[in-house]
């Protein structure tokens, strides 16, 4: 195998195609900000589809929201803008060599994002105990609905929220994968690319759920 | 660059071997092989489709026999949906990215790999996956709304959109990864002195087309999520038996599927870029205009989507609007076309088989281009709509553009893919049966379509059979093409030749490594001081 186009010394984290320990970090860092624009567009667009039958359907969607938990959605956001500082911790903690406490700051994050999956778990149960099932299959009778197409806005609801909780599914499965990682000591000062890059995922998915909780819970 | 490596005969095909050093590679030449193989087996079944639907075509139904091919109209329109999803989604999409993109992208950057070889796989692992899921509906309830999933028809049939969609979301998933890779890979992997001006055409047209990909793929995959998740809980979106407003289906849709067909087009613009450079032996005329009005093309192309739906009911300013932002798309292609035009002018112009296939894009692109901006005209659209004025536009686009430029980007990298050399005359040969044979079925399309012949139609009215014959026999020819050209790559890589490091003496990076090359692509990191097509 060639080994002359190795000019450059290469440090035990840097794959082979790269040349150097920055431009591995800077190629990976703007890796995951496009991937985020390509998530925003994606939420960004449902946004807009509700945006549109928002308008269409105030008093619908007045209803609607009236019947979310305000409460459990503002706990949630609490949470969530706590797990975005845990984890913003950890990076911190590892470039400082401190793995142990970085360890813990991951584990609260996945712990955050498991409290939030759980309350999410009783709001959906809740409304589907009350007949508040998405679209065609709302309970009208029992709900005592006002307005008979009351099921899309909690096809809305279902789906956006439903969305947004399998992301906040993956990004634990991601930080538990980091948490190994750290214990097993693969980060440190000179290298902690993998642990940014969740991060900047964690952060942009409690970002989408600060748009999603106002329109959902509150606005109406 | 003679070194030590590729003189042993090291190269990227034997560095390893086994299936299974193919299955976990990740390497990119060997991912855009990858690539080839299934994007190839997918334009059989989707070519084997589209003769199916052709030879439907060639009688009136009231003709025994070759009239009624096809049984019944359910099942025309099954195996139309599975001709166009197939030829969309699994071969011109992904086509020249995937497969020549993957390939060439790091050689003319001068990079070893694309910035993320691991997602590259994961990628092709998405495609197969999804394709997977696609297929598998022909094996549950097949499929017949049109490759376009058109609400409401498609939440009401009683066929597997929910599977079929979720297999196209995949897809979708795997155009973005490699849009993205190729995106950073422009940005960081640059070699020393690869200024972003000194980059080939064809990595601009790939540029320009990643972010497409990012920025509109993304729309696509919420759509068609929310498709499926109409037809499985009934949200009521796009149903107006539930409020939904199903023209909105048709916004999202195409807000997406417009873009596509730039993501379709503007590759195979830049594979011809490099063959009208390569073979003419002349500095292409105007490098930045043809540059950046790949980045104009990708920019107007999100703005125009309403021309798919002149007559939804959306209001009639936004027709006018849409119209009119319709033929600002003409000004960045037509800039394209002249450039090309005066790079051939006084060159020394050669006639190899990739060269042949170049002009032939440009003669057949121009014919799908200008019935573009017929059809942009509202009140024309008004008549042609769903008429088979615009399958044989879209044709002209896709298959006389993509298909055109692939084939003839295929031949010119086959010596470097495969480090053999392919027999010319054969070459020619498929490119003369799929020239003629394209125009033989798909013009008279046009006068069909003039003359009122609507699409998706399995039957027509006696006035339309000469034209339909002519059509049909012409869909023959193309396919053996088809096969000459598939013979020649066999033929080719079985027993062609060794070919030299630059046969056709070209000036970019990719023909300054050996061929085939080796697995880090060159062996010693290339050092440019020059643009990319220095011919004096
Ligand atoms: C090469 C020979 C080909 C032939 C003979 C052929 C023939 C046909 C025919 C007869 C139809 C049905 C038209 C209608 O009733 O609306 C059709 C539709 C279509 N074809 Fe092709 N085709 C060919 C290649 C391709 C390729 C390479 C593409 C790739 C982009 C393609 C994309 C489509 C699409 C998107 C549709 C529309 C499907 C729909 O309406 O759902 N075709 N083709
Ligand atoms: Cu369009």
């Amino acid at each position: 195998m060639s080994t002359d186009n190795v000019a450059h010394p290469h440090s035990a984290h840097v794959s082979h195609h790269f040349k150097d320990a920055t431009q591995e970090y800077d190629s990976g860092k703007q890796g995951i900000w496009l991937f985020m624009v390509t998530e925003i567009l994606m939420f960004g667009a449902i946004l807009v589809g509700y945006g549109i039958f928002h308008v269409l359907y105030p008093a619908m969607f007045a209803e609607g929201a009236r019947e979310l938990d305000w409460r459990l959605g503002f706990v949630n956001t609490l949470v969530l803008i706590f797990s975005s500082f845990t984890m913003a911790l950890s990076i911190q903690l590892i470039q400082r060599n401190k793995t142990k406490q970085a360890a813990l700051a991951l584990a609260t994050t996945v712990l955050c994002g498991a409290i939030f999956m759980v309350i999410k778990y009783f709001e959906w149960t809740h409304k589907f105990h009350l007949g508040f099932y998405p679209g065609r299959f709302l309970d009208v009778a029992k709900t005592h609905a006002e307005h008979a197409n009351l099921g899309m806005y909690f096809g809305f609801y279902y789906c956006m929220t439903g969305l947004h909780g399998l992301h906040v599914l993956i990004g634990m499965g991601l930080i538990v994968w980091l948490l190994i990682r750290t214990i097993r000591g693969d980060f440190h000062s000179q290298y902690w690319i993998p642990v940014e890059g969740v991060g900047i995922f964690w952060h942009i998915v409690d970002l989408i759920w600060i748009f999603l909780f106002p329109l959902l819970y509150l606005v109406g | 660059m003679g070194n030590h490596s590729s003189a042993a005969g090291e190269n990227y095909l034997n560095h390893e071997k086994g299936l299974w050093s193919w299955l976990t590679t990740v390497d990119h030449k060997r991912i855009g092989l990858m690539y080839m193989i299934t994007v190839m087996f997918f334009f059989l079944v989707g070519g084997i489709m589209a003769l199916l639907l052709r030879l439907e075509l060639f009688a009136p139904n009231t003709v025994q026999g070759v009239g009624q091919v096809l049984k019944n109209g359910d099942i025309y329109n099954q195996v139309l949906t599975y001709h166009g999803a197939i030829m969309v989604f699994m071969v011109i999409v992904p086509g020249i990215p995937a497969i020549l993109g993957n390939f060439f992208l790091p050689i003319h950057l001068g990079a070893k790999d694309v910035a993320f070889p691991k997602i590259n796989l994961l990628s092709w692992y998405c495609f197969m996956a999804g394709a997977a899921l696609a297929i598998a509906t022909f094996f549950t309830h097949k499929i017949d709304t049109g490759w376009t999933f058109y609400t409401p028809y498609s939440i009401r049939t009683g066929t597997s959109t929910v599977l079929m969609v979720l297999g196209a979301f995949i897809m979708g998933m795997s155009s973005v990864l490699t849009g993205l890779n190729f995106i950073v890979t422009v940005h960081k992997l640059r070699a020393p002195g690869m200024t972003m001006h000194r980059m080939p055409l064809f990595v601009w047209a790939l540029y320009s087309t990643a972010i497409l990909q990012m920025l509109a793929t993304p729309v696509l995959a919420i759509t068609l999520l929310l498709l499926a998740a109409e037809k499985i809980f009934g949200v009521g979106i796009f149903d107006p038996a539930l409020g939904g407003d199903p023209v909105l289906f048709q916004h999202f849709f195409w807000f997406y599927s417009h873009p596509a067909v730039y993501i379709m087009i503007l590759p195979a613009m830049g594979i011809v870029s490099e063959l009208i450079a390569t073979f003419s032996r002349k500095v292409i005329f105007g490098y930045t205009a043809i540059a950046y009005s790949s980045l104009g093309i990708a920019a107007v192309s999100f703005f125009v989507w309403g021309h798919h739906m002149f007559v939804s009911g959306q209001s009639a300013t936004a027709g006018i609007i849409f119209s009119f932002i319709t033929m600002l798309v003409g000004v960045p292609t037509a800039i394209k076309m002249f450039n090309w035009v005066a790079t051939i002018y006084k060159g020394s112009v050669r006639f190899d088989s990739p060269m042949l296939f170049a002009l032939g894009f440009l003669f057949l692109f121009a014919i799908g281009g200008v019935t573009g901006i017929m059809l942009a005209v509202l009140p024309i659209d008004v008549h042609f709509h769903d008429t088979y004025f615009v399958v044989a536009h879209f044709h002209y686009v896709m298959v006389g553009g993509t298909l055109m430029a692939l084939m003839g980007g295929f031949y010119y990298w086959f010596p470097k893919m495969f480090g053999k050399m392919f027999n010319e005359s054969l070459a020619r040969l498929s490119f003369v049966f799929i020239f003629v044979g394209f125009n033989v079925t798909f013009f008279p399309q046009f006068v069909l379509g003039a003359m009122g012949m609507p699409r998706r139609y399995f039957d027509y009215i006696p006035a339309y059979e000469t034209l339909n014959k002519i059509s049909t026999v012409g869909s023959w020819l193309i396919l053996t093409g088809f096969l000459f050209g598939l013979y020649t790559i066999v033929q080719g890589i079985r027993k062609g030749e060794k070919a030299p490091m630059n046969p056709w003496g070209a000036k970019t990076l990719e023909w300054q490594t050996s061929s085939p090359p080796p697995h880090f692509n060159f062996d010693v990191e290339p050092v440019v001081t020059a643009g990319p097509y220095e011919y004096r």
